[in-house]
């Protein structure tokens, strides 16, 4: 290695005919852009830029315009803030939260230690169960919307009901009681708990036979005490990244409920309710960006808020 | 593995005693993973009656578990509907798919294996500024993007499509880390051969990775198959939908039959199951080491 200080980069065409020849602080220097460049720049014009133009953008008024015209100050965060469908939009997330969550946390742990258990076709099972994280949310949408939930009576759903003499029911559309809840969140339980179960599997592989056998030496009983006092607290990494990574997902859920009820009031989730004013009818994208911004910090937020309740990597990975 | 060596008499992790209670257990947990199988299997099925249905048969209140008359030629009528540009949408949805796939490892490795690699004074600072990006939620961006996009008037083109979704900050993380673990043995033979840190990249890392390759390319190609919100955003003339958004738009505007839309959904799910079939040990290696669908 010389022990020059780096000079001007060397313009391209010398670059290409001396590559082999360019050595020490100066050509590394040089091939480290070559590397790391362009993706560097694509970051720059897709990553910041984008954040940066719509931090702007939040403090003016912007209908229909990429290009700020009214300087509003605070005005588009006040009037998001104090928004009653944005507000509500917020609710309807944290309703969806409150049930995909647990459910997810709980079924992807519960196949995730069934198919661990079994000793012929492990294979099979663990295919069966992951294969629908192939599905994208636009086909699974459809297929609840139009064939199992669907509100007349060839849904499957409606179908069952009739044979036990009950009437169908409007799955997606009847607000009182809130039944659409139950397509919503079971479209999104069939497409991620593979995925889930996939991430536990993993973790249960990684415990050490040898704790299981010292329990057995400790007498603790086989099932729900060996469970309750190896299993789980060995899962806590595991289970840490399990609810933050679905938390993250359904703070930004948009593509089942748009697909199965599209741009209701009385269940519209966040990104529905931003993709509404600032690419709908009116383009607003000064408030887009300005409810786009506070999301984001929420997201971070509770993000932050659950390494710290939860110390990510404290626990034996 | 959790395979408990049998002549230490040491308990299975989840215990299953010889007692009738165990075996109660036993036969309930199995009675458990059918019906979850059966649960997971079932809407692919009804993909699959639906699309070989006659729409009579489907919108029948009489529900039949199979189709009453199998209808092959469902395919044909769909791709010479002429309110549905199907076709289009599919070779969309392929260059999106394949183009977005190749151009993110891509620059995602290079990028990569100059962090990893390659002395440089400030590689560091460059590296947190990329991670800084994996803190921003995806989808949150996507109104920031349009207002790039836009400007740069690729709305409605397979460029707007593409590029903006090809620099993945959580890709180049991975693949810094997968080199750091790299053999440097590899390398050193190469140097001495007097090859350049390209040849050694080329001839040498990416041979050398390629399971690691498969793993986010499988990830990734499902990803931008069935992304969904982003070609939304930009497609907002029907020449540039991807399969996803067609779909998305004949159901709300009610334009093509209920068989046709299911013989649609099941052609959008092949190219995936086909994946899946060759693919899915590289799948699981991939969701295990990234922990993340993105």
């Amino acid at each position: 290695m010389s022990t020059r200080t780096a000079p001007a980069p060397v313009p391209r065409e010398s670059a290409r005919r001396g590559a082999r020849r360019t050595k020490g602080i100066a050509g590394n220097t040089l091939w480290f852009w070559l590397f790391v460049g362009p993706f560097v720049v694509g970051l720059l014009i897709f990553s910041y830029l984008p954040i940066i133009w719509s931090l702007i953008l939040s403090f003016f008024e912007a209908y229909n315009t990429v290009t700020p015209s009214k300087f509003v100050g605070f005005g588009n965060y006040v009037d998001m803030l104090t928004d009653h469908n944005f507000l509500s939009s917020l609710g309807t997330f944290t309703l969806f939260a409150i049930f995909i969550v647990p459910l997810t946390f709980v079924l992807s742990l519960a196949l995730a230690l069934l198919v661990n258990q079994v000793k012929i076709a492990r294979a099979f099972f663990r295919s069966v169960f992951f294969l629908p994280t192939a599905c994208s949310y636009v086909v699974a949408s459809l297929i609840w919307r139009l064939s199992i939930f669907n509100g007349v009576r060839f849904g499957l759903m409606n179908t069952i009901l009739g044979w036990f003499g009950i009437d169908g029911i409007a799955w997606l559309s009847t607000v009182d009681p809130p039944w659409y809840w139950i397509p919503i969140v079971t479209v999104r339980l069939w497409l991620q708990l593979g995925f889930y179960m996939i991430l536990f599997i993993a973790g249960l592989q990684r415990i050490s036979p040898s704790l299981y056998e010292a329990a057995y030496v400790d007498g603790a009983k086989p099932g729900w005490q060996t469970f309750r006092y190896i299993t789980l607290p060995q899962l806590r990494a595991t289970s840490v990244a399990v609810l933050i990574l679905n938390l993250i997902a359904a703070y930004q859920a948009f593509d089942e409920f748009y697909n199965l009820i599209g741009n209701v009031n009385f269940a519209r989730p966040p990104l529905v309710y931003l993709y509404g004013i600032s690419l709908g009818s009116i383009q607003d994208l000064g408030h887009g960006s300005a409810g786009a911004l506070i999301l984001a910090v929420i997201i971070m937020l509770v993000t932050l808020l659950q390494n710290k309740i939860f110390g990510f990597g404290k626990a034996g990975d | 593995m959790t395979a408990i060596d049998r002549t230490t008499g040491a308990p299975q992790p989840i215990g299953y005693s010889r007692s009738t209670l165990g075996r109660v257990a036993l036969v309930l947990r199995w009675i458990a993973l059918f019906i979850a199988v059966i649960l997971f299997l079932l809407p692919f099925y009804l993909v699959l009656r639906n699309a070989l249905s006659t729409e009579s048969d489907i919108t029948s209140p009489s529900w039949t578990l199979f189709p009453k008359h199998l209808q092959w030629g469902n395919i044909k009528e769909l791709f010479n509907d002429t309110q549905v540009p199907m076709a289009r949408a599919l070779y969309n949805s392929a260059v999106v798919g394949v183009l977005g796939t190749a151009g993110q490892l891509l620059l995602a490795s290079m990028a990569g294996y100059g962090l990893a690699r390659i002395p440089y004074r400030h590689a560091d600072k460059v590296f947190y500024a990329i991670v800084a990006t994996l803190m921003i939620p995806g989808a949150v961006t996507f109104i920031p993007s349009f207002i790039v996009v836009s400007s740069l008037g690729w709305v409605s083109t397979l460029r707007g499509l593409i590029i903006p979704t090809l620099f993945s900050g959580f890709a180049a993380f991975l693949f810094r880390q997968y080199f750091l673990n790299f053999p440097r043995e590899l390398e050193e033979a190469a140097r001495v051969d007097g090859a350049g840190h390209f040849g050694t990249f080329w001839r040498i890392v990416v041979p050398n990775s390629l399971p690691f390759f498969a793993a986010l390319a499988a990830i990734t190609f499902i990803g931008n198959w069935n992304s969904f919100l982003w070609p939304l955003v930009i497609g907002q003339d029907s020449s540039s939908w991807t399969i996803q958004v067609a779909m998305s738009t004949f159901v709300t505007a009610q334009t093509i039959n209920i068989h046709e839309l299911f013989m649609a959904v099941a052609v959008s799910i092949l190219p995936l199951v086909l994946i899946f079939a060759f693919l899915q040990r590289y799948l699981i290696q991939g969701v295990t080491q990234s922990g993340i669908k993105d």
